[in-house]
């Protein structure tokens, strides 16, 4: 019964738009906490984003950017009838992702060394205020880096389908759905960066 | 339908082949009926023991001071009856269980949309619930946090939380796919002719449900994650010296979790719906307010939270609004036990063992819900807040109301699932002691609330005692109807008569099959001509 011919792209889109709502909730949890905890601690929330390099945020900002018009230009490609191209900007976005990911991994090292991490001492003598703040851009940068690599992944698969050919110019729900997912990272990250980084 | 079909000759339906041999043919098989009678299984076994543990917390109070167990044990005995009984039995209960079975077959569809989905979500059901209990055993021992997992305390116990919250976590994963799934298939798999305004009010039910599963699951599952991360690194989210609040944990536990007691009830009441009219000989009274409220005890459900919350230092503006939106629900619950009385009335009222079911459903779904409007009023609530005056009023609409509702769909789908028929006056033997237990057990929580005595303890003092000894008795009395009940239906899936494919007479599609149902459903696909409660063009009166 796994193999029903019973094909539904309309139904396949309408469901992945309820689990981005899903996702989007998630998210929302956090940044509820962020709304009201900025609203009591304006000023630590303004000193201790000053901490965060602006560097690391646009780069990873123009990088996710980027690869989210890939993923939409390689369905676009293989609508087109050149898997080749829907290929070449899957790869593309995949290796984006990583790029964004070795600049997380070194912007995270750094701050750990200065001792601003989740739970640190020197977070615990500061005013309150600091303690909420880095707390929540670690869980809410981790929770988000977690879905880049979980996006990366599908990305990857649909890249195997496309190269076998499963995912073609008739068949490509999957690689829309993939699109959809990897839309989303890019969003959230949207609204992080400008949170953490700029309106501070 | 004629009762063509003989379950004891080779026509077994669904029950019977498969893609695999045996037990695999089930565990990994993609059809959605063998999928729901695998969550109802799960389900039952869960509920069997969250019953136990219920009788045990009883057994404890049936005297002051310590009579079986220690604080300690008696705090993990409460936590886990807790979270076994909602996130295992409540929450999945009916949708997971009989809206897997039913729910294509109510719209006339071959399966769900997603079949294998489905299967993972049964997959991460099961995955939850052994992390639920593995909680139990090694490490730092039972978690001891009632089921809410409240800050401070859930962060700086040594007990096993963490894998706990994380089975919570599995578990509303598995929740969310299984409402994502049904909204997609309500949407996309109806048959021809299967209007919206032909949807059962079951099915109506399910849709408005699993829109609260997808939109609020995904806060339970964040606020987890932070209950594991916090116990992890110790960022301080909710620890006032960092700058948290931990009136931010409950906003946002309550966010799901009041939300989640529509999840548990709305399903309840689609079944109500669908048992009132068959054994009324009536169609419904009121269909469209009946499914506009569904979906709007959806709405406005998910706007009350804060009624959990009056005592733990909110602001009396928040105070206001949250009692004045609890209010608001009160009258969407209205309609629907106005309409089914109003369905009743003149007709030809049968007692068979499901309208029993259902209509304790209505008497004891109004007192738990008439109580919850003491406990939505504010003034009112400090006085009762945290007494078993609490504890009754939720077990009035969990057990009395969605527990009630389960039997019920037991009783009335059991032909069609396995095509035999239970011993009726067994069943109704085992209704009565439920029936009567129930009240004992729960009224007498009522009564001894009022009186103070709060609830999350092991010991009271001894003006308690007459009450809490009649509530203990009240549980034997409903212990020994859950085991005849139980009992009654196990006989009857081995040995009962065979039951014809419509023994009810009902008008909903899946009784158009043969009993049980075939693996594919419907031969051809159906094309539907009238409501689900029009009995007389479908020929049935």
């Amino acid at each position: 019964m796994s193999e029903a011919p019973h094909r539904d792209d309309a139904g396949a889109k309408l469901g992945m738009w309820l689990f981005l709502f899903t996702e989007l909730l998630l998210f929302g949890g956090l940044f509820v906490l962020y709304a009201v905890y900025v609203t009591r601690h304006p000023e630590s929330f303004a000193s201790a984003s000053n901490e965060l390099d602006l560097v690391f945020g646009t780069i990873n900002t123009l990088i996710l950017i980027t690869s989210s018009l890939a993923v939409a230009a390689s369905v676009t490609a293989l609508r087109k009838g050149s898997p080749g191209t829907a290929q070449v900007l899957l790869g593309a976005a995949i290796a984006a992702a990583m790029v964004f990911m070795i600049n997380k991994y070194f912007e995270w090292s750094e701050k750990i060394e200065h001792g601003l991490y989740a739970g640190s001492s020197l977070l615990k003598d500061r005013a309150d205020g600091w303690g909420v703040y880095f707390g929540l851009y670690y869980f809410t940068t981790g929770l988000h880096g977690l879905h880049v690599i979980i996006g990366a992944a599908i990305l990857a698969w649909v890249f195997i389908q496309v190269r076998s050919g499963r995912i073609n110019r008739e068949h490509y729900i999957s690689l829309e759905n993939a699109g959809l997912y990897w839309h989303l990272v890019d969003l959230i990250w949207i609204f992080v960066f400008p949170l953490y980084y700029l309106i501070l | 339908m004629t009762q063509a079909a003989n379950p004891t000759g080779n026509d077994r339906g669904f029950l019977e082949g498969g893609k695999y041999p045996g037990l695999f043919g089930w565990i990994f098989s993609t059809d959605h009926k063998r999928i729901g009678l695998l969550y109802m299984y799960a389900i039952i076994t869960a509920f069997i023991v969250g019953a136990c543990l219920g009788l045990l917390i009883r057994l404890e109070l049936i005297a002051p001071g310590e009579t079986l167990m220690g604080a300690q044990t008696y705090n993990a005995v409460f936590t886990l009856h807790g979270v076994i009984m909602i996130f295992l039995f409540i929450i999945p209960g009916i949708p997971a269980a009989f809206g897997n079975i039913f729910l294509p077959l109510h719209i006339g569809a071959q399966d769900v949309a997603f079949p294998r989905l489905n299967l993972l979500s049964w997959w991460l059901y099961i995955i939850g619930a052994a992390m639920a209990l593995a909680s139990l055993f090694g490490g730092g021992g039972a978690p001891d946090t009632g089921w809410t997992f409240y800050v401070p305390f859930s962060l700086e116990t040594s007990t096993n939380v963490s894998l706990a919250a994380f089975g919570v976590f599995t578990l509303g994963f598995s929740s969310i796919l299984t409402g994502l799934n049904f909204i997609v298939t309500v949407h996309r798999l109806r048959a021809p002719g299967m209007t919206w305004r032909r949807l059962s009010l079951f099915v109506w039910a399910l849709y408005s449900t699993n829109w609260v599963q997808v939109l609020a699951t995904p806060i339970l599952g964040i606020t987890v994650a932070l209950i594991v991360l916090e116990r992890i690194f110790g960022a301080g989210l909710f620890d006032p010296t960092m700058g948290g609040d931990p009136i931010m944990y409950q906003h946002l536990f309550w966010i799901y979790s009041h939300p989640a007691v529509y999840i548990m009830v709305l399903p309840a009441m689609g079944v109500v719906s669908e048992i009132i009219p068959v054994f009324s000989r009536k169609p419904m009274f009121g269909y469209v307010a009946v499914a506009v409220s569904s979906l709007s005890i959806a709405a406005f459900g998910s706007l009350v939270w804060g009624h959990h919350m009056f005592t733990s230092g909110m602001s009396d503006t928040a105070i206001l609004v949250f009692s004045f939106l609890t209010f608001i629900v009160a009258i969407p619950s209205a309609i629907k036990v106005f309409n089914w009385v109003a369905t009743l009335y003149k007709g030809s009222i049968s007692l068979a063992p499901p309208m029993l079911y259902a209509l304790s459903f209505i008497i004891l779904f109004s007192i738990g819900g008439l109580t919850g409007l003491v406990l939505g009023s504010a003034a009112t609530d400090i006085h009762v807040h945290d007494t078993y005056f609490v504890v009754g009023h939720f077990h009035y609409v969990m057990f009395g109301g969605t527990g009630f509702a389960f039997f019920g769909a037991m009783h009335y789908w059991f032909p069609k699932i396995y095509g035999r028929m239970y011993n009726m006056r067994v069943a109704t033997i085992a209704w009565a002691f439920l029936f009567v237990g129930f009240n004992i057990l729960y009224f007498s929580m009522k009564l001894v609330g009022l009186r103070g005595m709060p609830r999350r303890y092991y010991d009271y003092v001894p003006e308690y005692t007459t009450l809490n000894v009649v509530a203990t008795v009240g549980s034997w009395v409903m212990a020994i109807g859950l085991i005849t009940m139980f009992v009654n239906i196990f006989v009857g899936m081995r040995r009962g008569a065979p039951a014809g494919d419509n023994p009810w007479k009902s008008a909903t599609l899946e009784w158009t099959l043969s009993s049980p149902p075939p693996a594919e459903n419907f031969e051809k696909e159906p094309v539907v001509t009238h409501g689900p409660y029009d009995y007389q063009e479908a020929g049935l009166l």
